[in-house]
Formats: structure tokens, C-alpha cells, sequence
């Protein structure tokens, strides 16, 4: 969908390119990582989602929530129930009131959504120099570019050019619209250590973390395009059914 | 005139209820044998495929209430409620997001078989006054169906398009205040919002209702735009429209699904996957596709009271065009001016539409000004004048001799070969 997104936007680009200019010296230009699963029939490496979630769980989950996925949903990429379990019987959630109306807290069920780093945004705010860390549920869905700009947001940290003025608190990004972020740079060569021996580039956990947001934005993407070429097919054949209908019906009109 | 209707169906379950209530009589007579001219094109399947995409969304409406919630607290994640845990929701609410694009695309091309082939002339004004009346109930349905998921753009499409009626003097901020149920964009304005998305496609069948009965009265126009002479000029209805009817609908029901099925964000806004947020603005607010015209329309004129009568203009001036057009000749194959006059309107229409997808600075304000002039001459000036100083092509003697005719160089033949008699008409 997204080639499909900056194609147009690039062929308008092109047919109008004498207005161009001014802005392409402005905008960064977006990777193209050539995600498997932004391919026509492409799935999810399942594998890559793991590691990615592992990086969240690590790394991201420290500030940004990830509100609208449970941990049941985690089966998607490939866990088994318990495995599940093992992850949620180390969280720790609140859980209504006790009999005394007292809060209560308790363990986790694969029926939770995910913790939240913070109790609210006021919280999250005040934790992180004002800057408000956004939910990542939808997060690759959310920004024109999709995985391709998340991407360039993990890799893009870079040291500010002399000539540019940083405010306090702020890191300077390559990507980034405006290039001063809040988020200080998450993730770097070996942040992570992974159980499958993966190496541990910022190129291949930047490919994970975002494999694993893709498919956190779109779970239904690959029982979406399976049936989709089942329903395509079925309609082209149709059409062709039916005209050959129509033809042989018209054969005496004239 | 009372007393029980005369059936002549052979089932005795069917005759009795057709003898109480005709209904099986007049299905028969309206999409039966209503005889229909013979020599349709292609372009006249998107009124039945606008009929089916209209009852899709229906259906899928349907489903997705009974999962929403219509309160700002709610509304983003019961979407994606919807999306996630609902069984097959995901189908159901890409089916309705994308079907809002297609209903948009069949009308249009719909229009535009109505312009080309003047459609609009007399006998059938009416029914096209009508035609403009569900165009303008489809955009405010849209309008507010895309409220509904309470996304950045969705509340900040509201707020830009709403904040346009204020521009009426006297009236305009109390019509505001009305449709937002309050002093901004708001959980009254959800609420009514969702309360009208339900309604409205209930008046629109209550409308297509009537333009089709219209249909019905006057007939179909047809690609030569001449007249009806004799049953050999027409088919019944069922089987040959039906099954040619039928081809369209598959050819566009597989176009439909690769769109729900491969690309279903791709006509969408990313922003609107951030929920609503009355306190940051998005860069650039930009309404769905299927309006940007309009809303180049709006944003071409530096004031903006005019903006907003010129882009509510632009669609009450369809309501007149039956009479801005002065040329008798209802189709554009013989009118050798207008045939490419109404691709210039098209050019300006689309162009109208890139344009209202850039900020409105440079080229881009230019081009609109330039666009929205030609889309309103087109209809004021250029009709009424071009009615008068065309010289249209020979006309044919009747829709089953116009390969005759045009062979023999031009002229009609009259009286030429009898035409054999249609044994199924």
C-alpha cells in the first residue's frame, strides 16, 4: 500500500516538478528498506516480530504504551500460549478492588492489554521533559511513510551540523520533520542481546522493532491479503462467467 | 379504483399475494419486460453499480454500529475494536471505509455519462434535479460517516468544514452553534453526527427511490441520445440488462476487493490514526479525496463568503443545467464542439482536484482560479452560447439504423432496409 502511496505521490511530484524544489531541499529522502511484508503477498517474518517485540519490551515499553493489543493477541507473531503466560505472570496490573474497595493489583492474563509505562499523559509528560512518548499501537499506520519512516527515525540520530541551533533537551534527527526530537536515540549497535543469535546491528534491530510495529498497526494484514487473492480470483472468473453469458445471450441482438 | 388486481403468475402462492398486492406484476413490468434501448454501453452500469455499493455500505453500516460507540472517549478505540477483536470487523470496516470510495467513484462516472450523453435534457430534468439531490445527500452522509472514527482528521475536518457556515452573515454562526450542538467540535456534535450517518442513507433509498420511478416514467436516455421509435429499438430488461448489469458488477466488485484487500489505507490519512486532539492541529488538513475539488473550489477565492457560495454553487448550479444547455441535441457524439468542451470540464475538474490536495500557495492557487473558472463558464456561458452556434451532426432515423446511416456518408437513410423485427422485444 505504501509504494503504492509514494508512487502516486512521486508521479504527481514529477508531473508538476517545476513546483518541486523548494521542498525537496527541505525533506529528507525516505528509506526503502523493501519490507517483505509491504510486498503484494508478503507476510510477516515472523521471527523478526519476535525479536522485535523483544526490543519493545526492552527498550521502548520504558516510555511509549502500546494501549490497544493484548497480550493474547502476541499468538499473531507466532507465541504460543505459554509462552504467553511466562510473559504476563511477570507484569503486574491493577485489578478492580479488594473486599475492603481497597485498589488491588494482581498478575497479568493474556486477556490484559499492555501495560502502560506511565498512569496517564500529565504522568508521561513530566517524566520525559514535557514531550508526550505516542502510544505505538498504531504507530507505523499513523505517519505518512509508515515503516520506512519509522525506520529512518531509529537510524536517523546523528550529531547536529555546526551551523544548526538545537534547543535543550532536544536530539538532533535526520528524519525527523523539524530534525530535533525528544526521544534520545533508542536503540544502537548491541542494545539488545537475541536469544537466536541474530546479530545485533542498529540496521537489524531497527528491521525487527519495526517488523514488529507493522504488524502491531495491521494484525490482520496476512489472513487479509490470503482471502483477498481467494476473493479477487473468484471475481475475475465471474466476470468472465458472466460475460461470456452476456455474449452468447446479445449473439442474437443486433 | 378498487377491486382485486388481475394476476397472471401460474404459482398459486405467488397469485394470490399478487392479486392482493401487485407486487410480483410490477416487478415484472419495471425490471422485467421494461423495454429498454438496445444500444447501452458500458457506462450505463454504474447506476446499478452505485445501487449495490449504496446496499453494501448499508449492510457494513450496519454491522459496524452495533461494535461502535458514539462518545469521544470511546469512539477511536471501538474502531479499533472493530478492526482487532470483532470477528471479521476488519473486513467490515475496510469494506465500509473503501465502499464511501467507490460509491464516489461510480456517481461520478455516473455524472459524467449523464453530461456526455445529456442525459440532464427534457423529458428527464426532474430526474436529474433528482440525481443532484442524492450527490448532495452522499457528501453530507460522507461528511459525517468520517466524523465518526474520531480521528485527527476526522475532528478537524469537521471543525474547517462546519467553521464554512459561519460565513453566512446573520444566520451563520447560530447554524454553527446548531451543528456542533455546542461551542466547538464536541461530544454533541459526535453524537448527532452518528445519529444523521444512520439516518441519511434511509433518505437516500427514500430518493433513489424516486429517481428510478422517474426513470421509469420518462425512460432511458441512450449513447445516440435520440429517442425511443419502436420496440425494435429496445430490449427487455431481463435477461439483457441484467446479465450485462451483472458483468459490471463483478469486473467492479474485483477492483472494489483489491482495494479492501491490498491497499484499504491507501485512500485514507495517516493522521487519521492519531485520535482526535482539540489541542494540536495537523499540518495540513486535507478532506477525503472524492471533495478535494470542491475544496479547491472553496479555497481558490481569497474571500471566504464567496468561497463558500462558490463551492455550494458549484453543485446547485447542476440543478439548472437542464436549462443552461440550449442545444436540443442531447448526445456529445453529434456535437462535434461540446464532445471536446466536456473533456476541458473534466481536465478542470480533476485539475481541481490536485489542487485541492496542495497547500493553496504558488502554482497551485493559480491553477485552481484558473479551474474553477472554466468549471463554472462551462455550465453559464458556454452551454447557453454553444447551444446556439454548434452545428450539429445528422442524427440517425432511430437507435436500430445508426450503422446505416453513418455508413451512406453521413445523412440518415429514411426508410432504409426494414429492420427485422426483434423476436425476443
Amino acid at each position: 500500500m505504501r509504494p503504492m502511496r509514494s508512487l502516486l505521490a512521486s508521479a504527481f511530484a514529477a508531473a508538476l516538478s517545476f513546483s518541486a524544489p523548494v521542498m525537496a531541499a527541505e525533506e529528507p529522502a525516505m528509506p526503502n528498506v523493501g519490507w517483505k511484508f509491504e510486498k503484494l503477498f508478503g507476510t510477516y517474518d515472523l521471527a523478526s516480530a519476535q525479536r522485535g517485540f523483544q526490543i519493545y519490551s526492552n527498550v521502548c515499553a520504558n516510555c511509549h504504551s502500546m494501549s490497544l493489543l493484548h497480550y493474547r493477541d502476541l499468538e499473531g507473531i507466532g507465541l504460543d500460549a505459554g509462552q504467553i503466560k511466562a510473559i504476563t505472570a511477570g507484569v503486574t496490573v491493577p485489578q478492580g478492588t479488594d473486599d475492603q474497595g481497597a485498589p488491588k493489583e494482581g498478575p497479568a492474563t493474556p486477556a490484559n492489554t499492555f501495560k502502560s509505562p506511565f498512569a496517564n499523559d500529565k504522568a508521561a509528560r513530566s517524566a520525559n521533559n514535557g514531550a508526550l512518548p505516542p502510544d505505538l499501537s498504531l504507530i507505523v499506520n499513523a505517519r505518512e511513510g509508515g515503516p520506512n519512516y519509522i525506520y529512518g527515525i531509529i537510524t536517523g540520530f546523528a550529531e547536529a551540523p555546526s551551523t544548526f541551533k538545537m534547543q535543550d533537551g532536544m536530539y538532533y534527527n535526520k528524519m525527523y520533520p523539524g530534525h530535533q526530537i525528544a526521544m534520545p536515540q533508542p536503540l544502537q549497535d548491541g542494545t539488545v542481546e537475541y536469544a537466536d543469535g541474530t546479530g545485533t546491528s542498529l540496521d537489524q534491530e531497527a528491521r525487527d522493532v519495526v517488523t514488529f510495529l507493522s504488524w502491531a498497526s495491521n494484525p490482520e494484514m496476512v489472513e487479509r491479503k490470503q482471502m483477498g487473492v481467494r476473493i479477487v480470483l473468484f471475481f475475475i472468473f465471474m466476470t468472465g462467467i458472466t460475460y461470456a453469458v452476456k455474449r452468447r445471450l446479445w449473439s442474437d441482438v443486433h | 379504483m378498487a377491486g382485486l388486481h388481475k394476476s397472471e403468475f401460474a404459482n398459486p402462492v405467488i397469485n394470490w399475494i399478487d392479486t392482493r398486492l401487485p407486487i410480483f406484476t410490477m416487478m415484472q413490468k419495471e425490471y422485467g419486460v421494461f423495454p429498454t434501448p438496445k444500444n447501452f454501453n458500458y457506462l450505463w452500469n454504474f447506476g446499478a453499480l452505485a445501487m449495490v455499493i449504496l446496499m453494501i455500505m448499508i449492510a457494513t453500516g450496519i454491522f459496524l454500529a452495533m461494535n461502535y460507540q458514539p462518545n469521544t472517549d470511546l469512539a477511536f478505540n471501538s474502531v479499533q475494536h472493530i478492526m482487532r477483536d470483532v470477528n471479521f470487523g476488519w473486513l467490515i470496516r475496510y469494506a465500509h471505509q473503501n465502499g464511501a470510495s467507490m460509491f464516489f467513484i461510480v456517481t461520478y462516472i455516473h455524472i459524467f455519462r449523464g453530461l456526455y450523453y445529456g442525459s440532464y435534457k427534457t423529458p428527464r430534468e426532474l430526474l436529474w434535479m433528482l440525481g443532484v439531490v442524492i450527490l448532495i445527500l452522499m457528501m453530507a452522509t460522507a461528511f459525517m460517516g468520517y466524523v465518526l472514527p474520531w480521528g485527527q482528521m476526522s475532528y478537524w475536518g469537521a471543525t474547517v468544514i462546519t467553521n464554512l457556515f459561519s460565513a453566512f452573515p446573520v444566520v451563520g454562526p447560530k447554524i454553527v452553534t446548531l451543528l456542533w450542538g455546542g461551542f466547538s467540535v464536541d461530544q454533541p456534535t459526535l453524537n448527532r453526527f452518528f445519529a444523521l450517518h444512520y439516518l441519511l442513507p434511509f433518505v437516500l433509498v427514500g430518493v433513489i427511490f424516486l429517481h428510478v420511478a422517474a426513470l421509469h416514467i420518462t425512460g432511458s436516455n441512450n449513447p445516440l441520445g435520440i429517442d425511443v421509435k419502436s420496440p425494435q429499438d429496445t430490449l427487455p430488461f431481463h435477461p439483457y440488462y441484467t446479465v450485462k448489469d451483472s458483468v459490471g458488477i463483478c469486473a467492479f466488485m474485483a477492483f472494489f476487493a483489491c482495494f479492501i484487500f491490498f491497499f484499504p489505507n491507501l485512500l485514507g490519512d495517516p493522521n487519521n490514526f492519531i485520535p482526535a486532539n482539540p489541542l494540536s492541529t495537523p499540518a495540513d488538513i486535507v478532506p477525503e479525496w472524492y471533495f478535494l475539488p470542491y475544496y479547491a473550489i472553496l479555497r481558490s477565492v481569497p474571500n471566504k463568503l464567496l468561497g463558500v457560495c462558490m463551492m455550494f454553487g458549484s453543485l446547485i448550479v447542476l440543478f439548472v443545467l437542464p436549462w443552461l444547455d440550449t442545444s436540443p441535441v442531447r448526445s456529445a457524439r453529434f456535437r462535434p464542439i461540446y464532445k471536446m468542451l466536456i473533456w476541458v470540464w473534466v481536465a478542470a475538474f480533476v485539475v481541481l482536484g490536485i489542487c485541492g490536495a496542495h497547500k493553496p500557495e504558488g502554482i497551485w492557487v493559480i491553477l485552481s482560479r484558473i479551474a474553477t473558472l472554466y468549471y463554472f463558464a462551462h455550465f453559464l456561458v458556454v452551454l447557453p452560447i454553444l447551444g446556439k452556434l454548434e452545428r450539429p451532426l445528422p442524427l440517425p432515423e432511430s437507435i436500430s439504423q445508426p450503422v446505416l446511416g453513418r455508413r451512406s456518408g453521413g445523412g440518415p437513410l429514411p426508410g432504409a432496409a426494414p429492420a427485422k423485427p426483434m423476436e425476443k422485444a
